[in-house]
């Protein structure tokens, strides 16, 4: 006797616990029960459990019977056809999806070579065991598993076609590959995409080798030349919005060149590209903090006299500007309405973006690196056909990271190129090397893909030969030009005065903890004292209750507000100490300044 | 100190501390050092000195601080677990920096070196007295055990052993635990209390306390290997019971060792507990391939130490004993702080560097540690 839980409610026993299960499978597999519910008999603690809950992890996996798979080569021919689709593969019983627990009472096997009479499941393909992103990654068994990892966040990161209507498109922030490619050494993921509609990178021709020590700790040389040709440019499009709010009182916002007077009014010269009805024109070149669209918007809080100023210095300016430290284009302009039936103006503004020193880029194999030096190509080694490597790598990353993929990608890529063909390798199912190497000397190459390069300098050939081939590269959205920040003087938090912090915000770049310590440390107590010197204010405090006091700059008089006209002593202190002692005096301590005699 | 130093070279009179001179004069006795010479080797002896005592206004704590942390940081990045030696497995690395900065009572794996007197040291003396000193419980010599409810007896059947050392349990256990009657039959104890109105829950305590019954050996030695290092035949435990080894005739006791640093403590004193804290820290970091400078771990340790017993680095130790107020509340549990120095009328004087950088006055160290004072009217 078996006790039987459908959701992990008790309903009854069962006492041919195994059959019951059994029938219970058929009917399911025959269509009579749901195919998401699941069945498992825990026979540790004698129990049926039947699921039809949410949240569970399950799989397809291809039913075996006698120890044949129910899917058959006709199955397999129909689908290609078109004649049959997947689910109909789930209704006739031919795949099912197993849960966790389910999963306990099958033994599947993972390949149908070793398959035996107990097996009850087959896996679909090994390769099933990868997510979407992993499944980039072509020869990802050749490659360590962190790397692979590394590999498949990396896809994710990359800057490609992310949609082809992005012309039409309002994103916030987005990235566009100029010119992308589909990947010569591709994998099944690709056809299963169609990833040829929105490719993530290049195909570049790569040589593995150490070039003038700017490519060392994984850094790459870049051809000046190619990128010149437009090779890794992209485009990063940015959206401003401006909407034309409309407040109580029947003030609204206004949309148009602000007139001289308003409160924070900008000066002529500050609006003179934009044209009458204050919105910017496409493909007008804007720099720094420029005016995009004009805005005005009333005073939100009418005090009792402010009714008798006039209307001018009653509206303030409230243009949306461009991004500190960001320039671009302006490439499309759209006014419509907003759901509220306000006036809403969106700016797309693009900017131009070519590789620079620094700029993060990576192939699918964990192999990031940044560019350490962009070269023009005649100071490039060359082949004897003259191909001119588009990035130089170190070997130096490849031996600590076991990435051999990448090697064999390398191989392949250039067998495509020289081919005019592509090659699917994914996971498990790779193309033998042996293919590759056959297919190189055909074309009169090594085999080993090294080749004879000449030093560009010199005209000489070099002594080694050089692992060439073709590989496919991404650029990552990691741009220094995006990222690069610095300050000398800038805005201050109001609260504590002290810097803003962050880019956009034109932010200090903090001096921390251990920073400060490090200061101590060398015993340069002064430059400390300087370093934080940013909230110094001067303090009038009551000699006699040791609490700050006031100073009345119209009557000039300082006077404490506890002991009344008193002794006032200046102290030199952290504003942020100052907001300390505030606090503290909110939790009913009284922080008593003790003052010396000068 | 400068000042000292003049005023103790204008009096001809060494700047080098007492305990060093000893050490020279023992010395130049010892090897028939000539007094010219002798001299020679003092004023390089204080060459040295001078060059190796920090300057006035150093901030020594915080290189020290920063000359263990750096390569703190490398080792939680790299920490190597490679097994102990001889099979017993030692906390090493990160893990056991902590357990030392912390002051744990007791390490996470309590390791004894034992060391023995000339005429014990060979072989067969010495795993005689390794098999000696491993604890033995009675769980360990058990088949089976169970409760007679019914009868309010506990029913115990050993494993197959010599029949001395059965003899020698049963004499244990009568010694031990008082008040119960034993019935031996073969393999079969049954131990009956004398009080019959014991609780079902009091049976339950009674068995457990006879298991844990050390029926030989020394308590608190799990585990014991020996080993043969150079000419020396030593053995290493797994737990630590310093007192009692020490007591122990085979034992060499000035070379024992054992790496609980409080039980050094409380055997052989604060001295030998610092000197220990020292080579345990020094131990830790070249284990993992880092050398620190041998001063930065002895200032360390001199601090954990200089109250007479071992602080931990941290909030209830060296940290917790500071004067100030403010420093005390900027690191941790700020408001237990403030509001203690409030009920107290605490004061807070200024002289520590962490609270002048809050209120961002000169610190106290450095170029801030002294002021220009200029004597008006005086030539
Ligand atoms: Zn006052």
């Amino acid at each position: 006797m078996a006790d039987v839980f459908i959701d992990g409610r008790f309903v009854g026993q069962a006492k041919e616990p195994e059959k019951m299960i059994e029938f219970l499978r058929e009917k399911r597999r025959a269509g009579k029960i749901p195919d998401q519910v699941n069945f498992s008999y825990l026979d540790y603690l004698n129990e049926i459990r039947v699921v039809t809950d949410e949240g569970r992890v399950r799989r397809p996996l291809i039913i075996i019977e006698n120890g044949k798979p129910k899917l058959t080569q006709e199955h397999i021919e129909k689908i290609q056809k078109g004649e049959i689709m997947w689910h109909d593969l789930i209704n006739n019983g031919i795949i099912e999806y197993l849960d966790t627990e389910e999963e306990e009472n099958a033994l599947v096997a993972l390949r149908s070579e070793n398959l035996t009479k107990e097996h009850t499941h087959l896996e679909l393909d090994p390769l099933v065991i990868f997510g979407i992103s992993t499944s980039f990654v072509p020869f990802p068994e050749f490659d360590r598993g962190d790397r692979v990892n590394f590999g498949s966040k990396m896809v994710g990161q990359s800057i490609g076609l992310y949609s082809t209507n992005f012309l039409r498109r309002v994103d916030t922030k987005s990235n566009i590959l100029v010119y992308p490619q589909k990947s010569l050494v591709k994998t099944h993921i690709d056809d299963v995409l169609h990833s040829e509609n929105h490719p993530g990178g290049q195909n570049i021709v790569i040589a593995v080798m150490s070039f003038k020590c700017f490519n060392i700790e994984d850094a790459i040389i870049m051809n000046k030349s190619s990128v010149e040709r437009g090779l890794f440019w992209s485009y990063l499009f940015r959206t401003y919005e401006a909407e034309e709010k409309k407040y109580m009182g029947g003030q609204e916002d206004i949309i148009g060149i602000p007139e001289p007077g308003v409160k924070g009014y900008a000066g002529e010269e500050a609006y003179k590209h934009l044209p009458e009805d204050g919105i910017i024109n496409p493909e007008i070149h804007l720099t720094d903090e420029q005016i995009i669209v004009g805005k005005t918007s009333p005073l939100r809080f009418l005090g009792s006299l402010d009714q008798f100023i006039t209307d001018l210095e009653n509206i303030r300016e409230t243009s949306v500007k461009l991004r500190h430290g960001e320039e671009g284009i302006v490439d499309r302009v759209f006014i419509t309405e907003s759901a509220d039936g306000n006036k809403l103006v969106k700016v797309v503004v693009r900017d131009l973006k070519r590789p620079e020193i620094g700029d993060k880029f990576a192939s699918r194999h964990g192999q990031k690196g940044v560019i350490g030096l962009i070269i023009p190509e005649e100071d490039l080694p060359f082949t004897e056909d003259g191909v001119i490597p588009d990035i130089i790598f170190n070997p130096h990353s490849i031996p600590s990271r076991m990435t051999i993929g990448k090697l064999l990608e390398i191989i392949g890529g250039k067998v495509c190129a020289l081919n005019g063909k592509r090659s699917s390798n994914p996971a498990f199912h790779p193309t033998p090397e042996k293919d590759f190497v056959e297919a190189l000397e055909k074309n009169g190459f090594k085999g080993d893909g090294k080749e004879a390069l000449y030093d560009a300098d010199t005209g000489e050939k070099y002594t080694q030969d050089v692992f060439m081939g073709n590989v496919f590269y991404q650029k990552l959205d990691h741009l220094v030009s995006n990222k690069i920040h610095a300050r000398s003087r800038g805005p201050i938090t109001l609260l504590t005065k002290q810097p803003t912090e962050g880019k956009s915000k034109r932010g200090g770049l903090r001096l921390g903890e251990m920073e400060k310590d490090c200061l101590i440390a060398h015993g340069a107590s002064l430059l400390l004292k300087e370093r934080f010197d940013v909230d110094r204010t001067t303090l009038p405090v009551c000699a006699e209750c040791g609490l700050p006091a006031f100073h009345d700059k119209v009557k000039d008089k300082k006077f404490c507000p506890v002991c009344g006209e008193s002794k006032i002593v200046e102290v030199e202190m952290a504003y942020a100490f100052k907001l300390l002692l505030d606090e503290l005096k909110s939790m009913l301590i009284y922080p008593k300044i003790i003052t010396k005699e000068e | 100190m400068l000042k000292e130093f003049q005023k103790k070279s204008l009096e001809n009179e060494s700047i080098l501390p007492s305990i060093i001179l000893e050490e020279v004069e023992k010395i130049s006795k010892l090897k028939n050092i000539r007094e010219k010479k002798k001299s020679e080797l003092i004023e390089t002896l204080e060459g040295i000195y001078l060059e190796n005592s920090f300057e006035p206004g150093e901030a020594i704590g915080i290189i020290a601080a920063q000359s263990l942390s750096e390569p703190a940081t490398q080792m939680t990045m790299r920490t190597y677990h490679f097994a102990g030696s001889a099979g017993l497995q030692v906390t090493l690395g990160l893990p056991r920096l902590i357990e030392i900065f912390d002051s744990r009572k007791e390490p996470a794996t309590p390791i004894m070196t034992v060391y023995f007197k000339k005429e014990f040291n060979n072989e067969k003396d010495v795993e005689n007295f390794a098999k000696k000193i491993k604890e033995k419980k009675l769980r360990n010599l058990l088949d089976s055990v169970s409760l007679d409810l019914t009868n309010k007896k506990i029913q115990i059947k050993l494993k197959k052993i010599k029949e001395s050392e059965k003899n020698e349990t049963i004499e244990k256990i009568k010694e031990k635990i008082k008040k119960i009657n034993i019935k031996v039959r073969e393999d079969n104890i049954s131990i009956e209390p004398e009080n019959h109105e014991l609780s079902i829950r009091d049976l339950q305590r009674l068995k457990k306390k006879i298991l844990d019954l050390t029926v030989s050996g020394v308590n608190k030695i799990i585990n014991v290997v020996v080993i043969k290092e150079g000419n020396d035949w030593i053995v290493k435990t797994f737990g630590s019971n310093l007192s009692h080894i020490l007591k122990m005739d085979e034992v060499d006791y000035s070379k024992s060792y054992t790496n609980n640093l409080h039980e050094i403590q409380e055997v052989l004193g604060i001295e030998a507990a610092r000197e220990a804290l020292i080579k345990e820290i020094r131990e830790t970091m070249s284990q993992q391939g880092l050398n620190v400078d041998e001063r930065h771990i002895m200032l360390i340790a001199d601090i954990m130490v200089f109250t007479g017993e071992i602080r931990a680095v941290g909030r209830y130790g060296v940290a917790g004993m500071k004067s100030s107020v403010l420093t005390k509340a900027g690191f941790e549990e700020t408001t237990k702080h403030l509001v203690r120095a409030s009920v107290r009328n605490e004061e807070d004087n200024f002289k520590g560097i962490f609270e002048n950088v809050m209120i961002n006055q000169q610190v106290p160290v450095g170029t801030g540690m002294f002021d220009l004072v200029a004597k008006i009217g005086e030539d």
